[in-house]
């Protein structure tokens, strides 16, 4: 491959599709925006007018809510008009190609696409497609990426943990069907993370992950120890096929983290989570609603995530 | 244009650059009298904030300084995007009702000064804003004057005057020559 298809001619981003691949110059220029964008929540007028007159076209072709619904508030906060569509019940269902409904969408003057898709590549498809002038955001493809999930884990991280140089990181669970754990893995380790570590049971371990540059951990009691952040993945049942698992009972003995498994890491570590969770399987609700729980700041750091990404990409 | 020749004379005849600090202490001196105990103060980053703080020392005021990055107000974001440091605006204050002297390094076309006005809208209605800064340049595009200035200056477009801040913070003035885009 002769050029990052997230980047343009000059070497700025133009296309957000994969955290893989991403020079550290642009996601720390991500989370310093996002840092400015925190503090507009707290004002009378929650609303800049960085992009008046831009629509910004949500294609979940997925569902989600946390995610579409953050994008949608930041766009918003951004003073673009949003349209939403749920695709899965219109056009796509009657027999339109994806390419089709993207070019009709153009032809409406979009701006910007946030694509959700059940398909690893779609937005990076409809990013080949489309005209220069419109910029696609990945909002999770198949099991792929979700770069806008990653950079506000990271961002999380630094707001917590200050620094990335010195952090032990732990992703706990279902790393075979998370685009999560793998759009964070590249920003971790390229952010300087020494040592990053995914805990699981083989049969929810990518083969070769260890390429990645992660530590592979069987076994919470040795995998925890001496971890700065925990992150936790959802089981995703509807992405499992066959029996990987006996039972979420004892997934949730082996790897459900506890209070009495969360003491084995640093005491001050801090617990995260994607979301959506499945609470008493991978994680206990005394931990979810604990004191080292930042579930619900991960949320919140979303929209100003969103809001750094779109400014950036529009920009540009 | 006669006005910009002479303007050039001036420079290249003198080639002398007035002292910040001097200028910086006669801005003091004029902004003194008006100066109520209620007053707030917001420098515009980056140099209008190293302005603001020598200021908002030196006259006592109580509350703390807000600061202000105007990036996300700027009306040329569509042709040359995003600034690559955007630093946080902070108002540490009520700005709803207050009285707020604006502060500003160098004033040029108006519009940064036009974006910092309207961030701050987005904060509250304030009484009123007055605007100090160290230099008017001239040149202006919008219809914005300063109400305390420390000197009027003077200079053609290729011109660009910069604030430093030295080591142990005090204040000087350079200038250098910048390429124009073609009109």
């Amino acid at each position: 491959m002769n050029r990052n298809p997230q980047l343009n001619k000059h070497g700025e981003l133009q296309h957000l599709l994969t955290t893989e691949g991403l020079p550290v110059s642009i996601l720390l220029h991500i989370l310093d925006t996002a840092e400015s964008f925190a503090g507009v929540t707290e004002r009378e007028v929650k609303k800049i007018p960085l992009l008046r007159g831009k629509s910004v076209f949500n294609l979940f072709f997925e569902s989600s809510t946390r995610t579409r619904t953050t994008f949608e508030i930041a766009a918003k906060r951004l003073s673009a008009d949003v349209i939403n569509l749920n695709i899965a019940a219109s056009a796509q269902s009657k027999g339109e190609t994806l390419l089709d409904t993207v070019n009709n969408l153009s032809a409406m003057h979009a701006d910007m696409f946030v694509v959700r898709h059940l398909q690893s590549g779609a937005a990076h498809m409809i990013a080949s497609h489309v005209r220069p002038e419109i910029h696609v955001i990945n909002a999770g493809d198949g099991r792929h990426a979700h770069p806008t999930q990653a950079l506000l884990d990271m961002f999380t991280i630094r707001r917590y943990k200050k620094d990335f140089h010195n952090l032990r990181v732990a992703i706990v669970g279902d790393i075979l069907h998370s685009r999560v754990a793998r759009s964070q893995i590249h920003a971790l380790t390229t952010l300087g993370v020494p040592e990053v570590r995914v805990i699981a049971p083989k049969t929810l371990l990518p083969s070769k992950v260890e390429r990645l540059g992660v530590r592979v951990y069987h076994d919470m009691v040795q995998g925890l120890k001496d971890i700065d952040v925990l992150i936790m993945l959802r089981l995703q049942n509807e992405r499992m096929l066959g029996a990987s698992l006996p039972s979420a009972e004892e997934y949730f003995k082996y790897y459900g983290l506890t209070q009495e498994k969360l003491s084995l890491a640093k005491q001050d570590a801090i617990v995260m989570h994607p979301g959506p969770m499945n609470r008493g399987v991978e994680i206990d609700s005394a931990v979810a609603d604990g004191k080292q729980s930042v579930i619900l700041s991960q949320v919140t750091f979303g929209i100003a995530v969103r809001m750094a990404v779109m400014s950036i990409l529009a920009g540009n | 244009m006669q006005r910009s020749i002479s303007y050039n004379l001036f420079l290249t005849v003198t080639m002398q650059l007035p002292d910040a600090e001097q200028l910086l202490a006669a801005l003091t001196e004029r902004l003194r009298p008006d100066v109520g105990e209620t007053d707030v103060m917001i420098g515009i980053h980056t140099g209008g904030v190293w302005v603001a703080k020598r200021l908002h020392q030196a006259l006592g005021i109580s509350s703390p300084l807000g600061v202000l990055d105007i990036s996300f107000y700027r009306d040329d974001y569509s042709k040359i995007g995003l600034h690559p440091q955007v630093k946080p605006s902070d108002l540490p204050f009520e700005v709803e009702g207050s009285r707020i002297i604006l502060v500003d390094d160098v004033l040029y076309t108006g519009r940064t000064i036009r974006a910092a006005v309207n961030e701050i809208f987005d904060y509250g209605r304030p009484a009123c804003i007055h605007l100090a800064t160290l230099i008017d340049r001239g040149g202006r595009e919008l219809p914005i004057a300063a109400q305390y200035v420390g000197a009027i200056l003077p200079l053609p477009a290729d011109k660009m005057l910069e604030l430093k801040q030295e080591s142990d913070g005090k204040l000087s003035l350079g200038v250098r020559d910048i390429c124009l885009p073609e009109k």
